[in-house]
């Protein structure tokens, strides 16, 4: 299998959360070496952007979303508004569906029509529209393990073909049993990119994206790669490990059964 | 943007499998909605229940994937020679170049709802046949389409509700586009389940009978289930006058698909919306009086529509509607017309305010 034409664009902000992770600048530090990766819960805050009514709605994945969002949007100084996005999540909230499930398998069956809104796959993508007034269009999408994979040749697509910058959006949570024995993702983990389509003064590096059959790397720390591996959104770890070092260089991102995302890194300072 | 050619397309709901049977009962108009009797569901509601969905399983070599939704996929892709034109194409192409975008909001939930009546009374645990990758998780619909059709491509679900299968067509094509695919299977694939029937009753947006979308007595929607498909390329050299296009947005229309679910502010909403853009003189009309509302398989069912209308100089009426809203001032069909058509714009509006408006056009 050879390269398809490569999807390019540049990287103006990075967010980043999950088990031991605060945010970018704790991230980078820990994939640049300069500090050992204490595991922790991941610690999700509330989300101060929405009205108090729809924050006591939002559950784990939601508050995920937003935060990553936020961060990358606030370091590309970037406005959230005006942003398309995309937003790729393996599974969704698995909490509310396992709530659903529950209640469809009772006697009662009475939904709340909160949890009907929140089980909807786009509903971060709802709820990131009420927290920062944007009504550029937003696509929700899945690909199971290769949602990340998904989600960057979405947002690249959109960069390349649209011409207009797009913050991509890449998150899991766990599910609670009885569903965890099904799908074992251990914590939640978002990272979230503001991809443009010109270098700017915010551009970190340039991103170059294609099809290969190359195998997927790995990470150096066999800590940092089980995360890799255990849960789907964390797959971008190679990548963040360029953005965190500013190097130039080349990875393979694990992304369907039989295929991977080769990512060409070029560092702008 | 460059147009593309719907080279195959399919759709198989409750008014029929397949093109024939979709365009016989439009002609006809009626409707495929009947009262609920499906699984144990107990409400006063009317659904749009494609017939014979449970009577087979998958053939074996996708057993992994066996669940209603992946049923009717593949109910959906046998009709038409729908999968015949993708395997043609992932010949000419190479298997890698031909990618999937596929929509849907329910994926195989049905067999999790089913499951946790099941559950071991002390461990607390799912049956042994419960399968989370190839039925619940929402990208099992894309997967099961590759393995059926045997391609390697990039692949995706999107799920934004009601427009997923709409969105499919814009992402798609943007693929195509940028050179990572030469074609793609679009479509969508939802089934019916009781987290979306007693989902919407929790709203208190069902109807008791089948929707009437844009009629001054309407007062909900009514579920229905649909697989849709189609093959997108690029257009060849000699097009046929009637091979149907995706043209995109475009700034003039011939006829509008409305979204239509039948909720009083649905309608309303997008009434306001299309008329403010376009004005009133173009007709329109909803089809979900017919096949019910479809959800995450409602963009690609009424993609398929609008291209039956474009090829066959027919303006299907809206069904069930027997007096168009006065305050609503769009120019709605209750009537089939027929004339010819040279452009479509079919609309869907999901939940969380996910958007898609695509234009449809005849190649001659």
């Amino acid at each position: 299998m050879s390269a398809v034409a490569a999807l390019a664009g540049y990287v103006d902000g990075i967010g980043l959360l999950g088990p031991g992770i605060g945010d970018w600048t704790a991230g980078a530090r820990l994939l640049a070496g300069e500090a050992p990766w204490v595991r922790a819960s991941t610690v999700l805050p509330a989300p101060e952007c929405l009205p108090s009514a729809e924050r006591r709605r939002t559950g784990t994945v939601v508050r995920l979303a937003l935060a990553v969002g936020l961060e990358a949007t606030a370091r590309a100084g970037a406005d959230p508004a005006a942003l398309a996005a995309v937003f790729a999540s393996s599974g969704g909230d698995g909490q509310n569906c396992h709530e659903i499930c529950q209640v469809l398998a009772s006697a009662e069956r009475h939904l709340s029509p909160t949890r009907f809104h929140n089980s909807v796959h786009n509903a971060a993508a709802g709820y990131w529209g009420i927290a920062t007034g944007a009504t550029a269009a937003s696509n929700a999408l899945c690909a199971y393990d290769a949602s990340f994979g998904a989600g960057l040749l979405e947002a690249l697509t959109q960069v390349a073909v649209e011409r207009t910058s797009v913050l991509l959006i890449a998150y899991d949570a766990s599910y609670p049993e009885p569903l965890h024995l099904h799908r074992p993702i251990p914590d939640a983990f978002g990272v979230a990119l503001v991809l443009a389509p010109a270098a700017s003064a915010a551009s970190q590096a340039r991103l170059a994206a294609s099809l290969t059959d190359a195998p997927a790397d790995g990470m150096a720390e066999a800590a940092l790669d089980g995360l890799r591996v255990s849960i789907p959104a964390a797959r971008s770890l190679p990548l963040l490990a360029h953005l965190a070092r500013r190097t130039s260089g080349s990875v393979a991102l694990d992304y369907l059964d039989g295929m991977r995302l080769a990512v060409d890194v070029s560092a702008c300072r | 943007m460059n147009p593309l050619a719907l080279t195959s397309f399919t759709a198989t709901s409750c008014i029929g499998r397949g093109v024939a049977a979709t365009l016989a009962t439009l002609r006809e108009r009626r409707t495929g909605l009947v009262p609920c009797a499906f699984e144990t569901v107990t409400l006063d509601t009317w659904v749009g229940e494609v017939a014979g969905v449970d009577d087979a399983p998958l053939p074996a070599r996708l057993h992994q994937f066996e669940c209603r939704n992946n049923r009717l996929a593949h109910l959906g892709l046998v009709q038409d020679g729908l999968a015949e034109a993708v395997k043609r194409a992932a010949a000419r192409y190479g298997r890698e170049r031909v990618g999937v975008f596929l929509g849907t909001s329910t994926s195989g939930i049905l067999e999790t709802e089913l499951a946790y009546r099941e559950r071991d009374p002390v461990s607390g645990a799912l049956p042994a046949h419960f399968r989370y990758r190839g039925a619940h998780n929402t990208f099992s619909l894309a997967a099961f389409a590759q393995q059926a059709l045997e391609l390697s491509g990039p692949a995706v679900v999107i799920s934004c509700a009601c427009s997923s299968s709409a969105k499919v067509f814009a992402s798609a094509r943007r693929a195509i586009e940028a050179g990572l695919i030469d074609a793609a299977l679009v479509g969508g694939v939802d089934s019916l389940c009781l987290t979306t029937l007693y989902g919407f009753h929790s709203l208190q947006l069902v109807s008791r009978t089948p929707c009437r979308p844009f009629d001054v007595a309407r007062d909900g929607i009514s579920i229905g289930e649909a697989a849709a498909f189609a093959l997108l390329e690029r257009p060849g050299e000699s097009l046929d006058a009637n091979a149907v296009l995706l043209l995109g947005v475009g700034e003039s229309s011939d006829a509008h698909n409305f979204h239509g679910t039948g909720t009083p502010s649905n309608d309303d909403a997008e009434a306001r919306a299309v008329t403010g853009v376009l004005g009133n003189s173009i007709p329109g009309s909803s089809t979900k009086g017919a096949t019910g509302h479809t959800l995450g398989a409602a963009g690609a069912l009424e993609a398929v529509i609008c291209a039956l209308a474009l090829q066959h100089a027919l303006m299907p009426a809206g069904v069930n509607t027997t007096e168009v809203d006065p305050a609503l001032s769009v120019h709605y069909l209750r009537d089939n017309r027929a004339t010819p058509l040279a452009r479509v714009m079919s609309n869907s509006f999901g939940f969380g305010g996910s958007n898609c408006s695509l234009i449809f056009g005849r190649a001659g």
